[in-house]
Formats: C-alpha cells, structure tokens, sequence
C-alpha cells in the first residue's frame, strides 16, 4: 500500500512471467496450497493473483483505492473495496486459513486491534513492516536530527500514510503482550530479500529493512 | 388491448410463453395466480451442457428488449446494447442470454392492462398486489421450462438488481455468479417516497379513472407524465443535469414571463414524461412501483441480512456508482458487509461517475472494464473459457 519495491523474484518454481515482489514472493511462500486467504491492503493483486495462480487458493481482498479494487476485479479476483481499521469485523472468526497484511500495519488508526482481528478471521496471521529499528534510520535520527527518509520510506513526516512505526523487538514485544505465537520471522533488506540475521536478533533489528511474521493465536 | 398499446400482445416480437396452468404461481401475498404469460427475449444458443445461460433483469421500466437491434415500440436500441450482444461483455456468441419481461409488465407478460379471464376485461386494479419475489418465482418456471438447473449468471441493475439478490437468497444452487449493480437489498425510505409522489400523480389524474382507464376508452398521460418526470430526475445527478443543461433557455433569447418551457431542462423532463407514456401502461407503473417499496431481503431474517446468504456458493459482484443518489454505495456497502459475514465470494467496486443511477446504463468504460473482468473470472470457474 506503502511501499514500492520494484524487484521481483525469480525463485524456484515460477514461471518468467510469474515473477511478483521478492517480499511478496516470501509471503506467498509461507502460504499451503489449496487455501483460503484474506489479503488486506492487496493494491492491485499482484500477491493475490499469484496465489490464485499457483497455489489454487481460495483468495479474497480489500483495498483502501477505488483503483485498485477496479484493477483486481477486472483480472477476474474478488475484492472490495474497504480498510483494515474499518472493515475487519464483518468477517466471520476463522473464516480464513490465512489473514495478510503486507507493509499496512503501520498506516492502520489501530494497529493491535487490526493484529487481533487478523487472528481472529485467521487461523494464521501474515504481517509485513518496515522497521523503525534499522541502522539506517537510527542513524538519520542520531547524526542528522531527522526523520528517516529512504526508498523504502520516500514519503515526507506530514504526508506518510505510515502513522505507527514500529521496530522489530517492538512488535515482538506487542506479540508477547498479546500472547501471540511466532510462528516464522525473518528480516529483509533494502530489496526485499531475505537476510540471515536470526529471527528478531537485536542484529536483526539493526539490519534488517522490513519485517515479516506469521503468527497464530494460542489454542484455548 | 389494441385501445392503450400500440402493438397488441400477439403483434410483439418475441417469445411468450404460458406458464402456471397446473400448478400455479403462488404470489407473496398468498393468491395463487394462473395461468400467465411471460414475454421474453432469448440472445445467443444454450450449450449442451446448459452450463451457459445469463439472465438478464430488467429496472422498473425496461422490458426484455436487452439487446434488440429495434425496439418494437420506440424504434430504439434494446436498453442494455453495450452490455449483451455478440463480441460485447455479455457475448451472444457464448452465452444464451434470457430476458422476461416481468409479471406485472406492459410488454406482453400478463400484468394489469392484460385481460382478466374471469371477466373478459383488463384486470386493472383487480391485479393482484406482486412483488419481486413473486417476479423471480415467474422467471423460475420459465427457467425450468427451458430444462436450465443452473443459471451461469443472473445480472441486472436497479430493480434488475433486486431480483438478482431474490434469485441468490431463494435459489442459491441455481446461480453460479451474480452481478447487482445500482441496486440494493432494501428499497429506502426516500425511494418509496418519491414511488409514492409518482403514484399519486397517476392517481390524481381524473383519466386515471379509478384504474378502469382502459374500459373508459382514456389514458391517465398527464399523471403518468409527471410520475415519469419525477423519477427521471432521481435517476440523474445535479452534476450531470448541470453539465447538460444548466440554465440554458430553450429555443429563445431570453426568459417570457410565463409557465412555458423556458429551459431546456423543462423542455427535457416534458419530452422524457411524454415519450414514456407512448410505451408504459399506468397501471403497470403503480404495481411495479410497489413491488419494489415492497422489497427488502432482511425482513425475513429480522434484519439479519447476513441470513440471506448463509451458505452460497455464489460469487457476487456488487456495483455502485458514486453519484448515485437512488442506490447509494452505503447501501452496496452494507450488502457488501452481509455477504462477507455470510463468508461468500464477494467483488465489491464503486464506479466514479457524475451520471447518477442511470449510469448502469451508459457508456462508463470503469464499469464495464470490472463486469468483464468479473464475468470473464466467472466463465473460467464455470469451465466456459
């Protein structure tokens, strides 16, 4: 919704014409066959339409732009049109295997009770943010006494969407407030690609450029 | 009949078909009502598999002309030609595309103009009350006459619309996609208001006659005129009556001093109450009126619209366009809402348009570009690709 990353994948697999945004291409990852999805914030559908395309899912989505939702329901994708602070609680609880939320979380009014919604229409939760934590944008605070600009964050303080920022151990920290499990975790960089760092390592949280969880609820 | 419409029933282009002789239809308001003709219009061929038949619905004053080169009556196109046809969104080439007109109609199926066969003359008032239910029950024994289990896609915009939502709610297992644009599960409070001002323009008119207009040998044309022109200017936007007329006089340099028609915006509404008249029975205008005031989808699950859908298998598409002041996006959105509580397959897309409800209607290159994709997606789950 946020962000542009204009790299796309060329992992195994995927046809050349297959090719979406390596972060995404690591949510798709995460995602078995056959399932049914919930992708919120899908922008134009390249994650959803990949999913639909190679993994059969059953997936569905909301986007916050009229554009969007146009783009994605003439590619034949069932979406409408709606936002994460909103538009959650009509969902039915469990209706969905997977709940994603890709680089959103962070422009959301209410970011722990969309987290708590998620896992409630869900079974699993996916969760992707830029971190606040990163080298770079510790180091434009400390040296520079500004606000972190970068092209993961090209958008200045008085325009950004992006009203939540978070880091790493800042939300691991909200998960274990909310007695969530960490299913996987990783850190990407600038690209978007993985990057071996440990889970959510302090090292992590110093070089990692963005997040990504999956995260379920505790049974019982 | 020849005395009101200027074709008779028999002379109109089309299919008719009888339909209730044994077991009738029963109506909403509990009257079981047989036999009766439906009209219809058939586009394209029905595959052998009759995996691919579309029905299309038509609003309060369509017919089932969808797609005709020539209107019978007013010479025009079919109402929904950039829609249905060959090579267009609905394609003929691929799809059997049925239209009814429906019970109640003006265009050949049996409705109150139409004769009463236990008095030998028009049923006028002695019409029983319908409603969309009952219109949808009509179009299923046509459905099953044509040996269809399973319509691939029932669209329709505005009351078109409210029959697609009846046909999903009462028959979900008969319809693989469904599209309601510019429509709604409810009728508003503001809606049955402005049915009731257009009612009672009919009835005001003294050659309204009590309903018996037609066995007095008049036609209630004034009334019916000013029903029409009201209703037309809810189906347009400020924006787009601006944009066409603003406060341009008609044919004259400047303001008379009188109650002729010195805007073009009056000149207009006259020629929309005065060409409606040569084509629409008055009669038929106040019981399709009320069939749609009478329309609400949650009533029966006590506002639990949710209900309705529990358990489909249909994928919706649900359409909105934003300067529609007679269906607005709110009332998509809630529908959008109860489909996703019902856990169903739901395209929700709000068109941005300054042409009001009548933009279903109209060339929007937005709408059409989202119809297809859906239709397109729907023809693919359904194998027709």
């Amino acid at each position: 919704m946020t962000q542009t990353l204009n790299q796309t994948a060329t992992t195994n697999g995927t046809t050349p014409s297959d090719r979406i945004r390596v972060d995404l291409q690591l949510i798709a990852d995460m995602v078995e066959p056959g399932t049914r999805v919930l992708d919120i914030g899908c922008g134009d559908g390249e994650l959803l339409g990949y999913l639909k395309r190679t993994k059969k899912v059953d997936g569905r989505g909301l986007e916050l732009s009229n554009e969007g939702v146009r783009n994605c329901v003439a590619q034949g994708l069932p979406v409408m049109q709606g936002d994460a602070d909103r538009d959650l609680h009509d969902y039915p609880n469990d209706a969905f295997d997977y709940a994603i939320l890709s680089q959103t979380l962070q422009a959301t009014n209410r970011p722990r009770e969309v987290l708590a919604e998620l896992l409630r229409i869900g079974r699993k939760a996916i969760v992707s943010f830029p971190n606040f934590g990163h080298w770079r944008a510790r180091f434009d605070l400390m040296f520079h006494g500004r606000m972190p600009q970068n092209p993961n964050l090209p958008i200045m303080w008085y325009e950004t969407p992006n009203i939540h920022f978070c880091t790493v151990r800042d939300f691991v920290a909200m998960c274990k407030d909310m007695d969530l499990i960490i299913e996987r975790s990783m850190v990407l960089n600038e690209s978007g690609s993985k990057v071996s760092l440990g889970s959510h390592s302090n090292l992590a949280n110093f070089f990692g450029n963005q997040a990504l969880f999956m995260l379920s609820k505790k049974k019982g | 009949m020849s005395h009101t419409a200027p074709l008779s029933r028999r002379a109109l282009p089309g299919h008719q078909i009888v339909l209730g002789e044994t077991d009738k239809l029963r109506l909403d308001s509990g009257v079981d009502f047989g036999p009766f003709t439906l009209a219809y219009q058939t586009y394209g061929a029905l595959n052998a598999d009759k995996s691919n038949a579309v029905l299309v619905c038509h609003a309060l004053t369509g017919d089932q002309y969808v797609a005709d080169d020539v209107h019978p009556i007013t010479g025009k196109e079919g109402w929904w030609r950039a829609i249905v046809g060959p090579g267009k969104i609905i394609d003929t080439e691929k799809y059997f595309v049925i239209c009814t007109n429906v019970i109640g109609g003006c265009l050949g199926s049996t409705g109150p103009k139409e004769t009463n066969p236990e008095t030998g003359k028009p049923w006028g008032l002695d019409f029983p009350v319908i409603t969309v239910g009952d219109m949808v029950r009509a179009q299923t024994m046509l459905i099953d006459h044509m040996g269809i289990d399973s319509l691939f896609a029932v669209i329709g915009g505005s009351m078109g619309g409210m029959q697609v939502l009846e046909w999903c709610k009462s028959y979900p297992e008969r319809v693989f996609a469904a599209a309601p644009i510019a429509t709604s599960y409810r009728h508003s409070a503001q809606n049955i208001a402005f049915h009731e001002v257009g009612r009672q323009a009919v009835m005001a008119d003294p050659d309204w006659c009590g309903g018996n207009y037609l066995l007095e040998g008049k036609k209630p044309a004034r009334g019916l005129a000013v029903a029409r022109m009201t209703a037309h200017i809810t189906y347009l936007s400020e924006p787009a009556l601006h944009r066409k007329f603003g406060r341009k006089l008609q044919n004259r340099g400047g303001i008379t001093y009188s109650f002729d028609h010195d805007f073009q915006v009056e000149s207009y509404l006259r020629h929309q109450g005065k060409s409606f008249v040569d084509r629409f029975d008055a009669n038929s205008y106040l019981y399709i009126t009320r069939a749609m005031d009478y329309f609400d989808l949650s009533v029966e699950f006590d506002g639990r619209l949710a209900e309705a859908f529990r358990g489909s298998n249909t994928r919706f598409c649900v359409i909105s366009f934003s300067s529609d002041w007679c269906f607005t996006t709110a009332e998509s959105r809630r529908l959008a809402h109860a489909l996703n509580a019902a856990s169903c397959n739901v395209s929700c897309v709000e068109i941005e348009s300054d042409k009001g409800h009548d933009a279903f209607l109209l060339d929007e290159p937005d709408f059409h570009m989202v119809l297809s994709g859906f239709i397109e997606g729907a023809a693919e789950a359904r194998g027709l690709n």
